[in-house]
């Protein structure tokens, strides 16, 4: 099983690649619209600004090869930024249209917490996980971001609550994400992956 | 369930290898930063800085390559930083690997430069490394390893940053660094009330005490120290019990 990468420029490309390495899992970055098509199964990670990822969608045109991807069920990933494009919009960057997957928009985390939202968290299930199977329920994984999917919490397998409770896990049919960082989140994180690269399989 | 504060082991390199002293010129070898890295990886720090205090032009390529073989040790975000002047520099540790960055008196010099990296790669990853020393009713920002004033309010300096767009803040206390006093409870309150954003203690520690302090008293998001951890007067996993057990919420390895 060969997990395709986009890489789109920004965000931490390589430590999701060296997470995969340590799983002894292949993996392709590509910001290539053909190598998108090809894809077994799909990783978007990101970290930094909403707008940076879904202009870099465009102007590469990934974008239509991605959703045509995620129709025809071909398993996706999204990381921290690659769960909130899921979404119609981001608060972050009004004026620019996400990948529309999922319903609602995503918002500024609340201000009387501390921003961003860095650091080791806790999550609370929802409901049964595979991306979460064989994970300890008091397991923390780690977060970076000020913006989250608060209005849609209710559709996550897990949520987060911090200032506000927000998805931190969704699992829909072929579509999977995480708002928080498997890449950066020790062996929890790695066994993440590892159930990911198993669903995919 | 809250989020929990940060242990963070810190490399002081000369590029290459892991040093360490009590002044610069005493400087004296500490380790390899790799093999330092994994053993702070596997013993549950939860995050790693590495900064290159002789920040020479000609040892930047070896630094990045240090930053390069840290980041493959690691399965926890990395902080690099160091000589950091222009967003050329920053690009080419968040290249090698680094999630964060930390600039200091670049920062200073030139506001801007915080802009610019946040802009490039969000505030999450732009640390603002800030020296402060005592200096009668406030504490002023120190430059160019703490040997020069920059004669800016330590407080006005953290909002100034945090407003171009700095994530964290990466606080030493130049009264406590080297002394194994303590953490700088009322320098660290002052700033962590004062801006949005987190705060990372430095300077000063020993004991499991002075964590639990720092958390409790001193309102820091994280601490960080160096050679307590890397000579082994202190093992993160036990520091982390300590503070589990005195009711700090951290991370526990499992």
């Amino acid at each position: 099983m060969k997990v395709t990468i986009l890489d789109y420029g920004a965000g931490n490309v390589p430590s999701v690649e060296r997470a995969f390495q340590r799983l002894g899992a292949e993996s392709l970055r590509t910001d290539s619209a053909a190598a998108i098509s090809q894809a077994a199964a799909l990783l978007l990670p990101g970290v930094g600004h909403y707008s940076a990822l879904v202009r870099a969608l465009d102007e590469k045109q990934l974008r239509a090869p991605l959703i045509d991807a995620i129709h025809r069920g071909v398993p996706f990933l999204g990381i921290c930024l690659g769960l909130q494009v899921l979404f119609k919009s981001s608060e972050e960057a009004g004026q620019l249209q996400g990948l529309n997957f999922l319903p609602g928009i995503v918002s500024a985390l609340p201000s009387n917490v501390k921003l961003p939202h860095m650091g080791w968290n806790q999550l609370k299930r929802k409901c049964d996980s595979f991306l979460l199977s064989g994970i300890p329920d008091e397991v923390y994984f780690y977060f970076a971001h000020s913006f989250a999917a608060i209005e849609a919490n209710g559709t996550a397998v897990a949520t987060c609550s911090y200032g506000a409770e927000f998805a931190a896990v969704i699992e829909q049919r072929n579509i999977c994400a995480v708002q928080f960082h498997p890449e950066k989140s020790g062996d929890a994180g790695a066994r993440v992956l590892e159930n990911f690269l198993r669903m995919a399989a | 369930m809250s989020l929990a504060h940060r242990i963070i082991p810190c490399l002081d390199t000369d590029g290459a290898r892991v040093v360490k002293g009590v002044n610069f010129a005493g400087l004296r070898d500490a380790g390899d930063p790799v093999a330092l890295a994994a053993r702070y990886n596997a013993e549950g720090a939860d995050e790693l800085v590495v900064l290159d205090i002789a920040a020479s032009r000609d040892r930047r390529p070896m630094f990045l390559e240090t930053i390069r073989l840290v980041a493959a040790e690691l399965a926890i975000p990395l902080t690099a930083g160091g000589g950091i002047r222009t967003l050329e520099d920053g690009r080419a540790v968040v290249r090698a690997g680094a999630d964060k960055i930390t600039v200091n008196t670049a920062a200073v010099e030139r506001p801007q430069l915080i802009s610019e990296l946040s802009r490039e790669f969000g505030a999450q990853a732009v640390v603002l490394a800030i020296d402060a020393k005592r200096c009668g009713d406030h504490w002023d920002v120190l430059v160019r390893g703490g040997r020069e004033s920059a004669s800016l309010d330590a407080l006005e300096w953290a909002r100034k940053g945090v407003s171009h767009g700095a994530g964290e803040i990466l606080l030493t206390s130049v009264d406590r660094d080297g002394t194994q006093m303590g953490f700088d409870v009322s320098l660290t309150s002052a700033i962590s009330l004062a801006v949005s954003v987190p705060v990372i203690a430095s300077g000063g520690a020993k004991l499991p005490g002075h964590f639990a302090e720092i958390f409790k008293d001193g309102a820091a998001d994280a601490a960080l120290a160096a050679s307590i951890f890397h000579d082994g007067i202190q093992s993160i996993r036990e520091l982390k019990q300590f503070l589990s057990a005195q009711g700090i919420e951290v991370r526990l390895p499992c």
